[in-house]
């Protein structure tokens, strides 16, 4: 197998990812999107596990599936709060950052 | 020299006592572990709220402690019979509860005189508070919960004391840190409750920093955290370093100061007497607080080695001196206290202090079998100051305000109070005096003079603060709740059952309050009926105590009083008994010095008794023999001790010895302090009146007393000294630097900007020309209008640049690289 | 580049069912992706998302990281999902199709997101050229598990414990901001 397919395949979900997080609207759409990311991430990590024979890989894709669900857990608390004080989740109308 | 200790250890074969008790008392502890989580779960459910659970597991321990003490005892006898010696194995089992390379850690059992007295005290203790609990906090909402905590207590001592290695003694100690802490706040609706819940657990938790730390140094020094290895490597002089040992040895002191309330950390004992009677009885004067004596006692050779105890020409060591203070100054504060727990808390910490200081001047025996003995009294003693406030002073624990005059009414407390105090004081033939007079009587043997003052001293003022709490309580006019017990006053009544905690009493009082009411009315001042309706419901009355509290509450007092005479005949130096010390010396983990002669005598043990009998002279030779010439030597770096380090036998008992100066002192301090509560608090005119009034009066006796009542400002010191002084400057340093230096850095900063805006202005603006100023002015602006789209606020145009700079820069570095 | 080069191994054989199983793993993947980021409907968002994380793991397996593979289940198909939707109905989404599912500056994403791809899959590339993956042996891929804890509880031990703290101030967090008070 080419060394390149996985990361390649990474490449291009991080891409998607990327588009996600640029294009929805919906800030769980968002937070999706950015899953896809950290999941591309780790593919890259797994394959570059294989292609040097090293363990060190692995350790890292579990450390980020950890960091992730933390991630997941706090963006969607803070998605419930706005959701609570706006009655919206659209990131359209959040622009308090607006300078 | 002779080698007379290890002669001891050596002859005859070491000897095995077994039972099925015996082997299996491991069950002891686990029994009420089981049920702790038998009443947290069904407690509720069950019809007494799980008291019936908790007493009966402790019932089941106590049969086991008994059982196991009877195969002990036994064994004991049949193997002193056939090799005429006391040096029994103990019975250890163990299971490996977890591994790391190399460690085993274990649980299990330690069974040996030692644990074997304190398996059974605890158990015994045990099981009458818990009989008193269920009559005591009768009602209490948290009725069960407070069973559950006390049942999970006796579990935690009974492991500390089975433990046979370092970690099961943690376990245990750290399970009745907990537990304390849950029955100290177990009132935590009172802001008062739930500090000193706070105020014991924190105490603790720094003297358990030590232990932590001492624990950490035995396995380095040792290799091991075995108890029964420790011993007998530290006897044997096998590590390393003196210097290590001695630094293990305080920091284990220090765990012990912080358990037994030993100065200068005892400020929680007598805060902790805040949880509910039954509590204080069980945990802050018979049980827990002995931990840390029990701690010593059961590393014995470590501390003993450790910290040079008996070495010869050594007035002092860190043992016996944080005893000596401690004796004195609890003491001096039980005189100041109106709380009657209050002045037993303080009189428990005086007693630990007797425990530490017997043991830090090598009479072990003493200080075990004070701790035996003082269970029993001090236990009885709590337990009748809340009988009284159950029944006859409204839950009011105020000597001053709610009691006095209600001896006639309660015989049976009364007549057990005054046996526990005879036993405390230290009256000849009562428990006490025997325990008591053995410590202080091997101090004065052991030639720790200072020591042994302060220790005839602390007995003399024992007398006189019991003496004036006595009185206050029992004598004199009855004030307050006691008037009112006594049919004194009536007006109160209604008032007085606002602060009942028992809501069933409560209403029962509010059910009968028109025809008492009436009552009070019609015949003032003889209204003995309307209170025995009152009290009746309690439980039916003993027939020959018409107005003591119920028999669930006077059961346990009685068999403690009794034990509170009966239990110091097991160790009787001045009637020839000395079957407790024989029980228990094989725990010791070192040999006992009996003297150069006996030891050359070789095995002839038969006369073992004679040897108590002999003259003071024969016992003098004890010390002195160069037996510990290898401990004064040895504080090299290699440290080659040959291992004979033994323990001095206890001196031989005389009467002349015992009266002066001890009893002549107590005798003498009991009839001062007689008439001085007569005269203060009793209004009587007698010798000693005119120092009523003196600390009025007198500025320095002013002074005194209020240091007294401020318990010497360590509280002050604490809170204030250490607590404001650790975290006072450390936030005072970070509002400093804050203030000073960013502020400085963002003002010099600003400042900076500024000048250089001025010289801009002044030089360049002012130079230029007009357009060119107009021009830049305009660029900036117009730059910043130009990007001040990009902060939109959008979360996904941040996203679009964030990756978009990204690619472009990881662009740039291709760029760069190829 | 023939069709036999796209099935080449190290060992100079063709691992035919290997490669197959990539590329249409892969394929799904890409088209799930794409649905994720562009259908209307946001709990058939959620649903393809499934299908990518689950080829993600059938990919690790492709890969020989069977453990890796199995967290990837558990935790992300598991329990990520779960949250997803549940943050999705707890936040009354539009549970059909939503009419506006793009933000005004939507087309913005294309090109920085071909930007992003382009870059990732020259230096790829670049940095691969046209070396092959050596599948591991069969001990390696047996003694996986076994080198992670090792690697878990040695080398990485105080990062472990980082991010357990991580775990723990996340769960705290998301209590904190989550509850009604």
């Amino acid at each position: 197998m080419w060394a390149f397919n996985f990361l390649l395949l990474s490449a291009a979900l991080f891409s998607i990812g990327v588009f996600g997080v640029i294009a929805r609207r919906n800030a769980v759409m968002v937070l999706m999107s950015i899953e896809l990311i950290l999941n591309s991430v780790n593919l890259n990590l797994i394959a570059f596990a294989l292609m040097n024979n090293s363990i060190d890989g692995h350790v890292f894709a579990l450390f980020v599936i950890a960091v992730a669900a933390a991630e997941v857990g706090v963006g969607l608390a803070m998605v419930l709060m706005i959701y609570r004080n706006r009655r919206s989740i659209s990131l359209d109308e959040l622009s308090e950052m607006k300078g | 020299m002779s080698r007379a200790p290890m002669l001891l250890a050596v002859e005859g074969p070491v000897g095995e006592v077994s039972g099925w008790f015996l082997e299996n008392a491991w069950l002891i502890p686990v029994i009420p572990a089981v049920a702790f989580f038998g009443i947290l779960l069904f407690g509720k459910k069950l019809p007494r709220g799980g008291s019936e659970l908790g007493i009966a597991s402790m019932v089941a321990a106590l049969v086991l402690a008994a059982g196991a003490t009877y195969q002990w005892i036994d064994g004991l006898a049949a193997h002193k019979k056939a090799a005429g010696n006391y040096e029994v194995e103990p019975v250890i089992r163990d299971i490996v509860w977890w591994q790391s390379n190399p460690f085993e850690f274990g649980l299990g059992q330690h069974i040996d005189g030692l644990a074997i007295a304190l398996l059974l005290l605890v158990a015994f203790i045990s099981t009458l508070v818990q009989v008193y609990s269920t009559e005591y906090v009768a009602g209490d909402r948290r009725y069960t919960h407070f069973f559950a905590a006390l049942t999970l207590f006796s579990a935690g001592m009974l492991a500390m004391v089975l433990a046979p290695n370092m970690v099961q003694l943690i376990l245990g100690w750290e399970i009745m840190g907990l537990c304390s802490f849950m029955l100290i706040g177990h009132w935590w609706e009172e802001r008062a409750n739930s500090e000193a819940a706070l105020k014991a657990f924190f105490t603790v938790r720094v003297g358990d920093m030590g232990l932590l730390v001492g624990t950490a140094m035995l396995l380095g020094i040792f290799g091991t955290l075995d108890i029964k290895e420790i011993n007998e490597l530290a006897a044997a002089g096998e590590f390393d370093s003196k210097n290590m040992l001695m630094w293990t040895a305080v920091a284990l002191f220090i765990a012990c100061i912080g358990k037994s309330g030993q100065f200068p950390l005892h400020t929680w004992l007598p805060d902790a007497m805040a949880g509910p009677t039954p509590v204080s009885s069980l945990l802050h004067s018979s049980t827990m607080v002995v931990a840390g004596v029990f701690l010593v006692a059961r590393l014995y050779p470590v501390f003993h080695v450790g910290l040079d105890i008996n070495v010869a020409g050594q007035q002092f060591n860190l043992i016996a001196v944080i005893g000596a203070i401690t004796i004195i100054i609890a003491a001096l504060l039980a005189f100041v206290q109106d709380d009657i727990k209050k002045v037993l808390a303080y009189s428990t910490v005086s007693q630990l202090g007797y425990m530490m200081l017997g043991l830090g001047v090598g009479a072990w025996t003493g200080a075990v079998f004070h701790i035996f003995t003082h269970a029993f009294f001090k236990c009885c003693l709590f337990l009748v100051a809340g009988s009284i406030s159950h029944t006859a002073s409204h839950h009011s624990f105020d000597m001053k305000k709610d009691m006095g005059g209600i001896w006639r009414k309660m015989p049976v407390s009364f007549g057990a109070w005054m046996i526990s105090t005879f036993a405390l004081c230290g009256v000849p033939f009562f428990s006490g005096f025997f325990s008591k007079d053995e410590i202080i009587d091997s101090a004065k043997h052991f030639e720790y003079t200072t020591l042994w003052v302060v220790s005839v001293v602390g007995a003399g003022l024992t007398a006189a603060y019991m003496t004036r709490a006595t009185y206050l309580t029992w004598f004199g006019t009855p004030r307050g709740g006691a008037a009112h017990f006594m049919g004194v006053e009536h007006d109160t009544h209604g008032e007085v059952h606002e602060h009942s905690a028992h809501p069933h009493e409560a209403e029962h009082a509010d059910a009968h309050l028109p025809d008492h009411t009436d009552d009070a009315h019609d015949t003032h001042g003889h209204d003995d009926h309307g209170h025995d309706d009152h009290h009746a419901p309690h439980g039916k009355p003993l027939p020959f105590a018409p107005h003591d509290s119920p028999w669930k509450i006077t059961a346990p007092i009685l068999l403690l009083a009794i034990l509170a005479i009966g239990s110091g005949y097991l160790n009787a130096p001045a009637l020839g008994i000395y079957w407790f010390e024989h029980q228990t010396e094989s725990s010791i983990g070192l040999p006992i010095d009996h003297g150069d002669e006996h030891g050359e005598e070789g095995g002839d043990h038969s006369g073992e008794e004679d040897e108590h009998e002999e003259g003071a002279a024969v016992t003098e030779l004890a010390l002195g023999t160069g037996t510990f010439v290898a401990a004064e030597g040895g504080d090299g770096h290699e440290y080659e001790a040959p291992g004979e380090f033994a323990v001095p036998a206890p001196p031989t008992f005389t009467w002349r010895n015992a009266i002066w100066p001890g009893l002549t002192l107590v005798a003498v301090l009991f009839g001062v302090a007689l008439l001085l509560s007569r005269a203060v608090f009793g209004g009587e005119k007698n010798p000693a009146s005119r120092f009523v009034g003196l600390t009025k009066r007198n500025k320095a006796a002013g002074g005194i007393h209020s240091f007294l009542v401020n318990k010497y400002q360590l509280d002050n010191l604490y809170e204030n000294g250490i607590v404001h002084a650790v975290a006072h400057p450390i936030a005072k340093a970070a509002y400093w630097v804050n203030q000073n230096i960013i502020d400085g850095i963002v003002n010099a900063v600003g400042k900076g900007g500024k000048r250089s805006g001025d010289a801009l202005y002044k030089y360049v603006d002012q130079g230029l020309v007009d357009n060119a100023v107009n021009l830049s002015g305009t660029a900036a602006s117009e730059g910043g209008h130009a990007l001040q789209p990009v902060q939109s606020g959008k979360v996904n145009q941040y996203g679009a640049l964030l990756f978009g700079a990204a690619a472009v820069g990881a662009i740039l570095l291709i760029i760069l690289n190829a | 580049m023939t069709l036999a080069s796209l099935f080449a191994q190290a060992d100079g054989g063709v691992n035919v069912a290997q490669n197959v199983g990539f590329y249409i793993i892969a394929a799904g993947m890409l088209w799930a992706a794409f649905r994720v980021v562009s259908t209307k409907n946001v709990v058939h968002a959620a649903l393809w998302l499934v299908v990518v994380l689950g080829g993600i793991a059938a990919q690790y397996i492709l890969a020989a990281a069977e453990f890796v593979a199995i967290s990837q289940v558990l935790v992300y198909i598991g329990a990520v999902m779960v949250l997803f939707l549940f943050g999705i109905m707890l936040t009354r989404a539009t549970i059909g199709a939503d009419t506006d599912v793009f933000n005004k500056g939507w087309a913005v994403g294309i090109p920085v997101a071909l930007l992003v791809f382009g870059v990732l899959a020259y230096v790829t590339i670049d940095f691969t050229e046209d070396s092959l993956l050596v599948d591991p042996t069969e001990e390696q891929i047996a003694a996986t598990t076994t080198a992670i804890s090792d690697g878990y509880l040695g080398p990485y031990l105080v990062p472990l414990i980082a991010v357990s703290f991580v775990l723990l101030a996340a769960a705290i967090g998301a209590i904190v901001l989550a509850r009604k008070d």
